[in-house]
């Protein structure tokens, strides 16, 4: 049977409230015997000045003899934090059940926090660094039916679990990867599997091709897809390699101002601004960080009747990002009266979550707060895209109806984020090892079998497979044979 | 007219690389067993190139012969220079190869063959294979003779519609103009059989006395040699090693090339069949990798007694007056004397994927084969299939458990699995990038992994059973006494580690830290060693490697644990996968047409998902529940 420990979060990351983690396996009870303290603990840590960077093992030398977690009852909840070394990641309760009176019949931790995303999703990303790894959609229920936990008659429904996830996850994670890191990745893929191949092409064929020298060549290709990689972590820290969060479509007929909204909230020039009406003829995306909410944005084209070809597809995407959006952001020119194009929005929005913002509130005001309000029903806000106004309320409000359960967004998408990132660690670390079995003069033999791990991780981030790749690059790259 | 001849347990068809070993491990397991050749002049042929072993190859030799199979120890009999390559990479990689005095080893094989008891050899071409209900009742040869039999096994080789081409040149022949056998691929056919038709090639032979071996590197062999068989020392074997040449093609040979590419049947389109990628003929090297100026030719001596060399690195199919400008330009063979041409072969061998990992057919009991007709190339894939193929046969006949070597114990293993597994569209070689474990799939240690399982089976003898569990002890012993024995900082030592170029101890240390640094080994330490035992060689070998590369090994046996558990989980052969809900439709169709041994297996497919087999799991644990109610 399955012996290794997974992790996944149980309840919906979008809610406010109580979000759950839950591990099992052989591994849940040491997991949390590593990154749980209770608050004498940490006092008494923190008084030794035993929480440094890099004070694991004293910190588990100096708290030997206290009664650990795991040697607590079955069937018990305990209050205390999780943190990861000096870090408090949050205050929690956690459920202890041994196996097998559990859902899997193994050991079976739960984890219950304060929700919130980034400290569930952080919480998870503890549990799995210290050895989980992350569930596949349906592996619990898997698991619970393997272990005979659960009635023969629920197989079927259980593999239409798998099925119907897996289909998404297979559909979705390459999707929701940003087009310039899925290019990173496959170039960095293309680089192992290429340096991979004249190693094994060498190996194979000694008296053809030679390996003289190639390690440093290969040390330096290595150190530059190490520094590529760890530019990819730290974009994943901040949320920017997935769109993820609240899909976020901005609405408004031309030059109401959604890219200067846009521009302000990324903090960057990403859209062109112009003062010419139709600029914007792309769908423009942006993960965005308002407060503690990510909000993953799309910038359309203005909304208006025309016959410009190109601006037409352009508006015809708007209209239909704005049918699977999360929530919609639409922008009224305050200083121009309303008309047709209007009308077609507040159509649009009509049943959707949506807010209005009346934008050019710094200038002479056409349209008031009131009348609009009326007409859409629905909050507005005034600000002014241009001198940065009114943003601090739009934060707040976006974060009242998050945490009030009123907004919410497909969690597939974190959970998709957190695989890849694991990926892109282990990739890392494998290449790590690459440099350091070169260091150590090891014959190319060794780091092969790191290259290829590297490779068969990454592979994993864009959805690719490995297959035959090697066999296929040495032939079509390298003159082989007798 | 048709008439029974002689019954018999195993007939073998074909007496090549893969007969010989099928046919001997089949009679030295005591059953009646008859192999029929359709010459009885080219037993263990060669009619490529001289050697055996080599890359991956070698590792193939090394581990039939800890499995009880008799390559190995024909080719130290036989060997003419050997030589370990890869010596300056790591353990893992070195492989051994010795260029074979080719009539001597097809000789010496023939004797094997005629003096094993129970075997019985005939000259005789078989057209036929009789079955009953999907069932191997016997086999009927040209004559109309039929020999009942309780099982066959194929090893055909290159013969079934053989055709040999170059230029506009073809003869319906097999190698070297020997008689193809045209009738048997119809039989197999009606068998529902699918076939496929691949191409392999070899180049010319030279006469000695034409080359000006001045203009050529020489290629010594290696003084100190290692032996193929566990069984033999190099003392045993040892002997005065003939030279092998180095030489190159250049702009002038390929620009001969290049202007007659179009007379060459593989671009002009007469051979349909698929060739190798990894020995491609010189026309496709030139063509395809264009920016070399110049390509390695090795000139090899065929035996002792022939002035026949051949000419590696060069096969061709182009015509015969292309082919003696093409070698004429080469350096130092301007004068060449060809004596045989180089030539194009094209055969019908099968779709491996037909057969089960025991290399018995799904749809016909008792029909088992090896070799090129399964799809691979190469004498020493051939050789180990036909051993396996011989072995399980064997073990079928007797009712006992038959042998499926798995990735992670044997590159008979991954041979076996990926052409069972993988869809093989051109003749299959081994190479040592396609095993995942290979760092503990060593040539050094095959005799570790294996021999117990060859024991198991009936073809390793007691003696030297025991002598390896001596073997086994022996290594233990010394790793941990090595692990324990502490050395300390004092003047001998440091003055040695200094000798070495080693860094000098600042605390104490032991011996075992020592040989871990990549500077040092066992041996170098014998002086500060006090209570060391003299060890043979081959155990010290194991130590060595052992201890120094301790962590990486110890990494692959976690993967290996991790493929293990899959591999494990083996599939009812009843399964019938179009009644697996949720299945995907190309997964239904693949699972059902390969029928996987296990979920290991079912997850190496192509076009089967992780979910599929995650669903496959699920399915298998239900259906063994409802099968236990």
């Amino acid at each position: 049977m399955n012996t290794d420990t997974i992790a996944a979060i149980a309840t919906a990351v979008s809610n406010a409230g109580i979000s759950i983690i839950r591990i099992s396996g052989n591994d849940a009870f040491s997991i949390i015997d590593k990154i749980y303290r209770v608050k004498s603990e940490l006092e008494f840590l923190k008084q030794r000045q035993f929480l440094s960077n890099d004070a694991d093992d004293q910190q588990d030398q100096y708290l030997t003899g206290r009664k650990k977690i795991s040697e607590c009852e079955s069937h018990t909840i305990h209050y205390g934090y999780i943190v990861d070394k000096d870090a408090i990641i949050d205050e929690v309760m956690v459920l202890l059940m041994r196996g097998p009176r559990s859902y899997t019949k193994e050991d079976v931790v739960e984890v219950h926090c304060h929700g919130g995303i980034i400290v569930t999703k952080k919480i998870l990303e503890v549990i799995l660094k210290y050895g989980a790894r992350i569930a596949e959609p349906g592996e619990f229920t898997k698991r619970a039916f393997l272990n005979g936990r659960i009635d023969l008659s629920q197989a079927e429904a259980v593999i239409d679990i798998i099925n119907a996830k897996n289909e998404y996850a297979l559909k979705n994670s390459v999707n929701q990867l940003k087009g310039n890191i899925l290019e990173k990745v496959k170039e960095i893929r293309d680089n192992i599997i290429y340096d991979l191949a004249f190693i094994e092409s060498a190996l194979d064929d000694p008296e053809h091709i030679s390996l003289d020298n190639f390690s440093e060549d290969l040390y330096l290709h290595v150190q530059n897809n190490l520094e590529v990689l760890d530019k990819l972590l730290k974009s994943a820290h901040n949320g920017r390699l997935l769109k993820e969060g609240i899909k976020t479509v901005i609405l408004g007929k031309p030059n109401a101002g959604k890219s200067s909204l846009l521009n302000i909230l990324v903090g960057s020039e990403r859209a062109i601004v112009t003062d010419i009406a139709g600029t914007t003829r792309d769908t423009l995306e942006e993960t965005i960080q308002l407060g503690n909410i990510s909000l993953n944005i799309i910038d359309t084209a203005g909304i208006r009747k025309t016959d410009d070809y190109v601006e037409k597809i352009g508006v015809e995407r708007a209209k239909s990002s704005a049918l699977d959006a999360d929530l919609i952001i639409y922008v009224v020119d305050a200083s121009t009266e309303l008309d047709e194009n209007d009308n077609e929005i507040i159509n649009l929005i009509q049943d959707r979550k949506s807010i209005v913002l009346l934008n050019k509130s710094d200038l002479t005001n056409v349209i008031n707060s009131d009348y609009i309000k009326e007409l859409t029903g629905k909050d507005v806000i005034s600000v002014s895209a241009k001198e940065n106004i009114g943003i601090d309320i739009l934060e707040q409000w976006v974060s009242d109806m998050f945490f009030q359960g009123k907004l919410s967004f497909n969690d597939e998408v974190y959970i998709t984020s957190i695989r890849q990132k694991k990926a892109i660690e282990d990739g890392i670390q494998s290449l790590i090892m690459v440099k350091q079995s070169i260091e150590d003069g090891m014959p190319e033999d060794f780091y092969s079998i790191d290259m290829m791990h590297a490779y068969e991780v990454l592979g994993s981030i864009v959805g690719e497979a490995v297959d035959e790749d090697l066999v296929n690059t040495i032939f079509r790259e390298f003159c082989m044979g007798k | 007219m048709a008439y029974i001849y002689e019954s018999y347990d195993v007939v073998v068809v074909g007496a090549g690389h893969a007969g010989c070993e099928a046919a001997l491990a089949c009679a030295r397991l005591s059953l009646n067993t008859l192999v029929l050749t359709i010459s009885m002049d080219s037993i263990a042929l060669m009619p490529c190139n001289p050697n055996i072993g080599g890359t991956s190859k070698g590792h193939l030799v090394r581990e039939i012969d800890a499995l009880g199979g008799e390559m190995g120890k024909n080719i130290d009999k036989t060997y003419i220079q050997s030589k370990m390559l890869n010596i300056s990479k790591g353990p893992a990689v070195h492989s051994l190869r010795a260029q074979a005095d080719k009539q001597e080893y097809s000789r010496t094989m023939r004797k094997v063959l005629e003096n094993t008891n129970n075997l019985t050899l005939k000259q005789a071409e078989v057209v036929e294979i009789l079955a009953e209900d999907h069932k191997v009742v016997g086999i009927k040869t040209y004559s109309g003779a039929i020999y009942p039999c309780k099982a066959v096994i194929l090893c055909t080789g290159t013969y079934l519609k053989a055709r040999c081409v170059y230029g506009d040149v073809s003869n319906y022949t097999g190698p070297n103009g020997l008689q193809a056998a045209n009738y048997l691929t119809d039989s197999l056919k009606s068998l529902g059989i699918e076939m496929y038709r691949f191409k392999t090639g070899t180049p010319a032979r030279i006469d000695k006395r034409s080359i000006d071996f001045s203009k050529m590197e020489e290629q010594f062999g290696d003084e100190d040699i290692v032996p193929f068989s566990f069984t033999n020392t190099a003392e045993d074997i040892k002997k005065e090693q003939v030279s092998c040449w180095l030489t190159y093609t250049n702009e002038e040979t390929h620009r001969i090339i290049n202007e007659n590419i179009d007379r060459s049947p593989l671009y002009c389109g007469d051979i349909k069949g698929t060739g190798p990628r990894y020995c491609p003929s010189i026309e496709d090297k030139v063509v395809k990798f264009a920016d070399k100026n110049r390509h390695q030719v090795f000139i090899e001596p065929e035996g002792n007694y022939t002035n026949e060399m051949y000419v590696g690195g060069m096969s061709s199919s182009l015509p015969e007056d292309v082919q003696y400008q093409m070698y004429r330009s080469v350096a130092g063979l301007e004068n060449a004397k060809i004596i045989r041409n180089a030539y194009a072969i094209e055969y019908d061998c099968i779709n491996p994927m037909q057969l089960k990992p025991t290399l018995e057919f799904k749809n016909v009991e008792g029909l088992f084969s090896g070799g090129q007709f399964n799809g691979s190339s190469g004498y020493e894939e051939a050789a180990a299939q036909g051993l396996m193929a011989g072995i399980n046969a064997s073990m079928k006949l007797l009712g006992k458990e038959q042998v499926v070597l798995d990735r992670s114990e044997a590159y008979i293993g991954v041979l076996i699995d990926d052409l069972v597994t993988k869809e093989t569209r051109e003749p299959y070689r081994m190479m040592t990038s396609r095993a995942e474990y290979r760092l503990i799939l060593r040539q050094d240690n095959a005799d570790l992994r294996l021999s117990k399982i060859g024991h198991r089976v009936g073809l390793i003898d007691n003696e030297r059973y025991e002598k390896l569990m001596e073997k086994e002890v022996q290594m233990e012993e010394e790793i941990k006494r090595l692990e324990n024995t502490l050395i300390g900082a004092n003047a001998e030592v440091q003055a040695l580690l200094e000798q070495y170029g080693s860094n000098i101890l600042k605390t104490g240390t032991t011996l075992a830290e020592l040989i871990r640094r990549p500077e040092l080994t066992y041996e170098m330490l014998a002086p500060m060693d006090k209570d060391r035992v003299e060890l043979p060689k081959s155990v010290i070998e194991q130590v060595n490697i052992y201890i120094k590369y301790e962590g990486y090994i110890q990494r692959q046996m976690r993967q290996v644990d991790q493929f293990k558990k899959m591999e494990g989980k083996l599939i009812p052969e009843d399964l019938d996968y179009t009644q697996v809900p949720s299945l995907r439709i190309e997964a239904k169709q693949k699972l059902n047409q390969i029928r996987p041994r296990s979920v290991g297996q079912a997850s190496r497919i192509s076009g089967v998902s992780p979910a599929d087999i995650s669903v496959l799991l699920v399915y298998l644990e239900h259906f063994k529940h409802s099968k236990n109610n």
